[in-house]
């Protein structure tokens, strides 16, 4: 074996999972939100999660995002239980090492504000305080997502749908956060500004070597962001493995109904 | 360098009334380091079965499949993923890739995925780029709009910007005129001399004669009940 395969081998056995959840499951009354989910989510690895409306994926990531309370199960995230952490300290993570990435932009920026003062907030959240270091890194952030720089005082209000998501990503981003969670970031965007948002965040997620969960029904999309993929049926996990060969060779009987529903282009 | 042990293959039709369809028994081959293998037999013989399987986009049933030593039956994920990240090597008959990204990138990220510095791998992927006669006027552009045989030649570049220790090729001089194919079998010849394991595809006959050393025929692993 050479040197530099040794050296990865070396490195695997190293490494723990950023994020491991096991058995989450969230009921809401008598109906299944998501049940007995669990899987490893590694350093520097996109996860996707596809299944239709109602599948229980939109659940299980804010469940694993420390928005709603699962009923049961573990998270760890880099070998600390979430659900055992003070509150506070699970704000403090999702403040920082955690980003959250929503849908609909509105539900992300902060409207009345300027692109600027967008960035900035969450910089400030994590201590950040002179104004100067504030802006330019607004600034850095804004050119990083292909925003113009003059765009800095606007108010998001006055952009277009594609820009408000990649000023959300920005947002998201400042912080160095080294795990993202992805609620159909590209939905309800133009196929062109898909693509652009697509190969923004493969670059993000390859130079910063951040780890991601995306959720998503659109399964072009899982197969040129993610890794590995995670298949859910009635709030379940049906199948699980490496993005293309879920997509290639579904196993479960629910897989290839969806993979075979894909219209053709 | 690729060892294939008795494997088999079977597809399960959930949604055709649970139909079984084995399409490979008992296959059985070797690649060795500096070899090229040539897979050869009638169409539906399962020669892209067999090359999906050792890439891992399809599960064995039954077997073993070892390249550079890991064992890919059971694998998990992340062990496929860093296996083709380092060490094995693809060039598929189709590019998929993100819209928009232009065509230098794309051959060059193979590169940055592995921590090359940027302007190394844009260098490297340059140089392989004008090897193949792709136009420079077309490397800022995204090879979605380009022609088969230039799609093919992006394919090849980012199928050779990396040196793989293990290749698996899928009929890499389909589309290609005289003059290019002949610069494919060259970086053929230069990765087997480099030491490189190559398992490959080619209808080509004579650039098949060129650089393979054996030829294996899948038909012989075609299960009886499917023959």
């Amino acid at each position: 074996m050479q040197a530099a395969e040794m050296d990865i081998c070396a490195k695997m056995k190293a490494e723990v999972p950023l994020l491991s959840a096991s058995g989450v499951t969230r009921r809401y009354g008598a109906r299944i939100g998501c049940a007995d989910v669990g899987f490893d989510l590694w350093p520097g690895e996109v996860l996707g999660i596809v299944g239709e409306s109602g599948s229980g994926k939109s659940t299980l990531l804010s469940c694993l995002a420390g928005q709603q309370r699962p009923d049961a199960g573990r998270i760890l995230y880099d070998g600390a239980d979430v659900l055992a952490m003070p509150e506070a300290a699970r704000r403090r993570l999702a403040r920082s090492d955690w980003a959250y990435v929503h849908q609909n932009p509105r539900d992300g920026l902060r409207m009345g504000i300027s692109a600027g003062g967008n960035v900035g907030e969450r910089l400030m959240g994590v201590g950040a305080r002179r104004y100067g270091t504030i802006r330019d890194s607004a600034i850095d952030w804004l050119g990083r997502v292909e925003i113009a720089a003059e765009r800095i005082d606007d108010r998001p209000s006055g952009f277009s749908g594609g820009m408000q998501q990649r000023l959300q990503i920005a947002r998201n981003l400042v912080t160095g956060p080294r795990l993202v969670f992805m609620d159909e970031p590209t939905g309800g965007l133009d196929v062109s500004v898909q693509a652009r948002l697509l190969d923004l965040l493969r670059g993000l997620v390859r130079d910063l070597g951040l780890s991601a969960v995306i959720v998503t029904h659109d399964l072009a999309v899982v197969r040129l962001l993610a890794d590995r993929l995670m298949v859910m049926k009635s709030g379940r996990v049906v199948e699980t493995g490496l993005t293309d060969q879920v997509l290639d060779d579904p196993q479960h009987a629910y897989t290839q109904l969806l993979v075979s529903s894909v219209l053709q282009v | 360098m690729i060892h294939i042990e008795n494997l088999s293959k079977s597809f399960v039709l959930h949604n055709q009334g649970g139909a079984v369809i084995p399409v490979m028994a008992g296959a059985h081959l070797t690649v060795a380091a500096g070899e090229c293998v040539g897979l050869v037999g009638r169409s539906g013989a399962g020669k892209s079965t067999l090359m999906r399987m050792i890439h891992g986009n399809y599960l064995a049933a039954s077997g073993s499949i070892r390249v550079a030593g890991v064992e890919l039956a059971g694998a998990a994920p992340r062990e496929i993923l860093a296996l083709r990240r380092a060490t094995l090597g693809h060039v598929s008959q189709f590019l998929r890739v993100v819209p928009r990204v232009p065509t230098l990138e794309v051959v060059a990220e193979p590169l940055l995925r592995l921590g090359v510095p940027t302007d190394r791998a844009r260098d490297r992927a340059a140089a392989l780029l004008a090897r193949l006669n792709v136009p420079r006027r077309l490397w800022t552009l995204s090879p979605t709009t380009f022609s088969g045989g230039e799609q093919q030649r992006v394919n090849i570049a980012r199928g050779f910007v990396h040196d793989y220790p293990v290749m698996l090729l899928d009929e890499p001089t389909a589309s290609l005129d005289a003059a290019n194919r002949e610069v494919v079998l060259a970086l053929i010849g230069e990765a087997k001399a480099r030491g490189a394991a190559i398992l490959g595809i080619f209808h080509d006959e004579a650039a098949r004669a060129r650089v393979c050393d054996r030829l294996v025929d899948a038909a012989a692993f075609v299960p009886e009940q499917a023959a």
